[in-house]
C-alpha cells in the first residue's frame, strides 16, 4: 500500500490529476507504474477481443492478457486457479458454478460510476418496471452477495456485485426462410416432422437442454415447474421426447462449434436448428438467407459479466476497477452492439454509435443507410430490420436465462444417453 | 587370468542394460508412467470442478452396469469390424496387384507412393473434405440425379454410419497396405511356381500359398486398424454429425466436463479391451518370428 500513498500524493501535485481523481472514486493511478501493470483475463472466445486489449492499453495505459477457452474450461480455471487470472469473464450460470469455490471476490458498487445506468436486468432483475423476471439462472439472482467474503447470494441488490454486467443477448432459433417457405412462429416446429432430417440443435448439454426445454413446452407436451431448474422427472420427459425423435430421423446432424452451426445452415443440410446470433450474421454474409426468428414463446437469454480474482490487490485492483470503469463507458458497448449484443449500459454506449446505427440495433429501426459491423462487414442494408425488433421487444421477451440446474450431473448423464441413442 | 571371462561377461551384460536403457527410461516416462496415472485417477473422484484423491470403484460401477456403456462399446466394435474388413480386402488387393502383378521393382515403388500422396494432408482434412461431396446438395447426389438414378437426394450419404466407415476405411487403408505388400514382396517367387507345377489353380495358391505367407503382415495391419479405430473420436463425431457415439466421444465428453477420474475409468476399459483384441491376434501368428 505505501506505493499507492506515494502515486496519490505525486497525482495531487498537479491540477489535473485533481479533477480525474475525483472523477474516478477509486484513487488514480501514478502514468509511470500504470504502464507495468499487467491484468491477465480468461474468458469465453464471445467477448475477448483483441480490439477491447488495444483500446485499453491507448485509453488507460496498461496491458490487457487475454485468453480465450471454451465455457467448460474457462469455469474449470476460474474455479480451481484463482492465481492464474485477474478478471474472469464468464456467464452468468458458470458465476452460480464457480462463486461457492470463493475464489472470487466481490466489488463494490460505489466504486463502479455507472453502476445506476446498468439495465435493471441485472440489478432488480426487472427490465422494466412492470416486466416478469424470467426462469432459469436469471443475472440479478446470482449477480449481488451479502457482503466481502459471503459465499451466498443475496436476493436483492446490495452494495457487493459478484460480476459486473458486459454483454447479454436473447437467442432463438435460426432458420432458412428460402428452403421453408412459410411463416414459423413457435419453438415447437424444431420438431415439427415436415423438417425430418433437416433439422438441428446444439450437443453443448448446458445450453441445449434449454432449447429442448422450450421445444417441449411449446408443443404443450411438458408443463415445467422452472426450466432453469428441471427435476429429474422433468428432464427425463424431455430427454424421452427428444430420443423418440431422433430414432424417428428428425435431426440431419448435431453441432457442437460454432462454425459447424454455419455449415450446416450454409449448406442447406439443416433448415432449422438452435444457432447463436453471430452464426446467423455469418450464414448472412454469404448471401444465403437466414433469419434468426423471434417466437412466440420468447426467447432465450444468456449474459455475461466480469468478475475479480480473489488474489487480486494492490495497485493492480485499483486498475481492475478502472477498467471495468472505462468498460462501462460506452466504446465497448458500441463495439458488441454493432455485432448485436446488448450493452449493460446502453446510454452511454449512444454516445459511441451514430443515429442510424443506434436506431437499427436498439430502437428496431430501419436503418436509414448501410449498417456495418466493427471489422467493416456490411450486416445490414438501407431499409433493413433488425430480427425481433427493438432492444425492449427482445429483451421483454425473454423466456428463460441458460443456467445450471441442482440437478446437473444426472442431466448430463441423460444427455450422453440421448447422444448414443 | 581366470577371472577375465567372468568380467568379461558381466561388462557383457551391463553393456546390454546400458544399451536397452535409453528406450527403457523413454518409455518408463512417456508411455508406463502416464498410464499408470491414468490407472490411478480412475478411481479418484470428481465434483464438478475438482478431482479427489480416493480408491473408489464407483466410476467403473457405473461404468459397467450403464446401458449406454454396452451400446457405446458395440458401436465402437461395429466400426472397428466393419473399417477392418473393408480395409482387408482393399488392402489385399492392392498390395497382391503391386507384388505380384507389376513387374519392375521401380514401378513397384512408383505405384506405392502413389498409395501415400493422400497422406501430405492432414487426416482431419481428408474426412472433412467428404462433408461437401456427400451432402444433400453434394457433387455425389447431384451426379446421380443428374444422371436420372435417383430422383431424390440419397440421405443416408451423409451423417449416418455409411459415412463413418467410409472416412475410416479412406483414412486407415495405407495401414493396411503397406505390411501386407512388405510381407508379400519377401515371398519366394519359386514356392508359387511350385504350386503351379503340382496342378494348383490361381484360387488355390492364392490361399494356399500367398495368403498364409502373408499372414504377419495381414495381422500388423489388423493391429493398426484397429486400434486406430478403436480410439478414435473426431472421424465419429464429424461424420455421424454427433449423432452417434463410440467410446472414444464418451471419454472425450467427460473431459469436456471436467470428469478425469471417469473419463480415466473409460480408457482403461477400453485399453483392456483393446489388449485383449492384440493378444487374440497374436496367438494367431507369432509376429516377431515371423518377420
Amino acid at each position: 500500500m505505501s506505493k499507492m500513498r506515494y502515486s496519490r500524493r505525486s497525482l495531487l501535485a498537479t491540477g489535473a490529476a485533481v479533477a480525474a481523481a475525483s472523477a474516478f472514486p477509486a484513487p488514480m493511478i501514478w502514468a509511470q507504474e500504470i504502464k507495468n501493470i499487467k491484468l491477465r483475463q480468461v474468458g469465453t472466445g464471445v467477448s475477448n477481443l483483441n480490439e477491447v486489449g488495444q483500446k485499453v492499453k491507448e485509453d488507460l495505459g496498461f496491458s490487457l492478457d487475454m485468453t480465450a477457452l471454451d465455457s467448460d474450461a474457462v469455469t474449470q480455471r476460474a474455479a480451481t486457479q484463482p492465481d492464474s487470472y485477474d478478471i474472469a469473464d464468464i456467464e452468468y450460470w458458470i458465476c452460480k458454478k464457480v462463486w461457492p469455490t470463493g475464489n472470487l471476490q466481490a466489488m463494490d458498487v460505489s466504486k463502479i460510476k455507472n453502476y445506476d445506468k446498468i439495465v435493471g436486468i441485472f440489478r432488480d432483475g426487472k427490465l422494466t418496471p412492470d416486466s416478469k423476471i424470467a426462469q432459469g439462472t436469471a443475472p440479478n439472482t446470482v449477480g449481488f452477495v451479502e457482503g466481502p467474503g459471503s459465499k451466498k447470494f443475496a436476493p436483492e441488490q446490495t452494495q457487493w456485485m459478484t460480476l459486473v454486467p458486459t454483454i447479454y443477448n436473447a437467442d432463438t432459433l435460426g432458420i432458412r426462410p428460402d428452403l421453408i417457405g412459410r411463416p414459423i412462429d413457435s419453438w415447437a416446429e424444431l420438431l415439427n416432422p415436415e423438417f425430418k432430417g433437416k433439422a438441428s440443435i446444439l450437443d453443448i448439454s448446458s445450453i441445449g437442454i434449454m432449447d429442448m426445454a422450450m421445444v417441449c413446452e411449446a408443443m404443450g407436451k411438458i408443463k415445467y415447474g422452472d426450466k432453469g431448474n428441471m427435476t429429474r422427472a422433468e428432464i427425463d420427459q424431455t430427454i424421452a421426447i427428444f430420443t423418440e425423435a431422433k430414432k424417428a430421423g428428425q435431426f440431419r446432424a448435431f453441432w457442437k462449434s460454432f462454425d459447424e452451426s454455419v455449415n450446416l445452415m450454409a449448406s442447406g443440410e439443416v433448415v432449422i436448428q438452435s444457432m447463436w446470433s453471430p452464426a446467423v450474421t455469418a450464414v448472412k454474409s454469404r448471401g444465403i438467407p437466414c433469419v434468426f426468428q423471434p417466437l412466440k414463446e420468447g426467447y432465450r437469454a444468456w449474459g455475461g459479466g466480469l468478475g475479480l480474482s480473489k488474489s487480486l490487490k494492490g495497485m493492480e485492483l485499483d486498475a481492475a476497477y478502472e477498467y471495468i470503469n472505462w468498460y462501462l463507458s460506452g466504446w465497448v458497448g458500441a463495439f458488441l452492439m454493432r455485432q448485436g449484443y446488448y450493452s449493460a449500459v446502453p446510454e452511454t454506449s449512444k454516445q459511441f454509435m451514430d443515429a442510424n446505427e443506434w436506431g437499427y440495433w436498439f430502437e428496431g429501426k430501419a436503418a436509414t443507410a448501410d449498417i456495418a459491423n466493427p471489422f467493416g462487414k456490411v450486416m445490414a442494408k438501407a431499409g433493413e430490420l433488425r430480427d425481433g425488433g427493438s432492444f425492449y421487444e427482445r429483451m421483454g421477451h425473454v423466456a428463460c436465462w441458460n443456467s445450471v440446474m441442482d440437478e446437473n450431473q444426472y442431466m448430463v448423464r441423460k444427455w450422453n444417453e440421448f447422444i448414443a441413442a | 587370468m581366470s577371472s577375465s571371462p567372468v568380467s568379461h561377461t558381466m561388462s557383457e551384460s551391463a553393456k546390454g542394460w546400458l544399451l536397452a536403457s535409453p528406450l527403457a527410461l523413454v518409455l518408463g516416462a512417456f508411455l508406463v508412467l502416464p498410464i499408470g496415472m491414468i490407472f490411478v485417477v480412475s478411481f479418484w473422484q470428481a465434483t464438478e470442478f475438482s478431482i479427489e484423491p480416493a480408491f473408489s470403484w464407483e466410476n467403473y460401477e457405473f461404468l459397467l452396469t450403464s446401458p449406454v456403456t454396452w451400446k457405446v462399446f458395440l458401436a465402437t466394435f461395429k466400426y472397428a469390424f466393419l473399417t477392418w474388413v473393408f480395409t482387408l480386402l482393399i488392402g489385399f488387393t492392392v498390395a497382391y496387384y503391386l507384388a505380384f502383378h507389376i513387374r519392375s521393382a521401380a514401378s513397384q515403388t512408383a505405384l506405392f507412393l502413389l498409395c501415400t500422396i493422400p497422406f501430405l494432408t492432414s487426416n482431419i482434412i481428408r474426412m472433412i473434405s467428404w462433408i461437401p461431396f456427400l451432402g444433400r446438395n453434394g457433387i455425389a447426389n447431384q451426379a446421380l440425379i443428374s444422371l436420372g438414378v435417383i430422383d431424390q437426394p440419397l440421405e443416408w450419404l451423409l451423417y449416418s454410419d455409411f459415412a463413418v466407415v467410409l472416412a475410416f476405411v479412406h483414412i486407415n487403408t495405407l495401414f493396411m497396405i503397406t505390411p501386407i505388400f512388405n510381407t508379400m514382396t519377401r515371398i519366394d517367387h519359386r514356392l508359387i511356381e511350385a504350386a503351379r507345377d503340382q496342378g494348383a489353380s490361381g484360387w488355390q495358391i492364392l490361399w494356399s500359398v500367398i495368403v498364409p505367407l502373408s499372414k504377419p503382415g495381414i495381422m500388423i495391419g489388423s493391429i493398426f486398424v484397429v486400434t486406430l479405430v478403436m480410439g478414435d473420436f473426431i472421424t465419429v463425431r464429424f461424420m455421424s454429425g454427433s449423432q452417434s457415439a463410440n467410446v472414444g466421444r464418451l471419454i472425450s465428453n467427460d473431459i469436456g466436463l471436467l470428469q478425469y477420474p471417469s473419463a480415466s475409468a473409460t480408457s482403461v476399459v477400453l485399453l483392456i479391451t483393446v489388449l485383449m483384441m492384440i493378444g487374440i491376434v497374436l496367438r494367431f501368428v507369432n509376429i516377431r518370428k515371423e518377420l
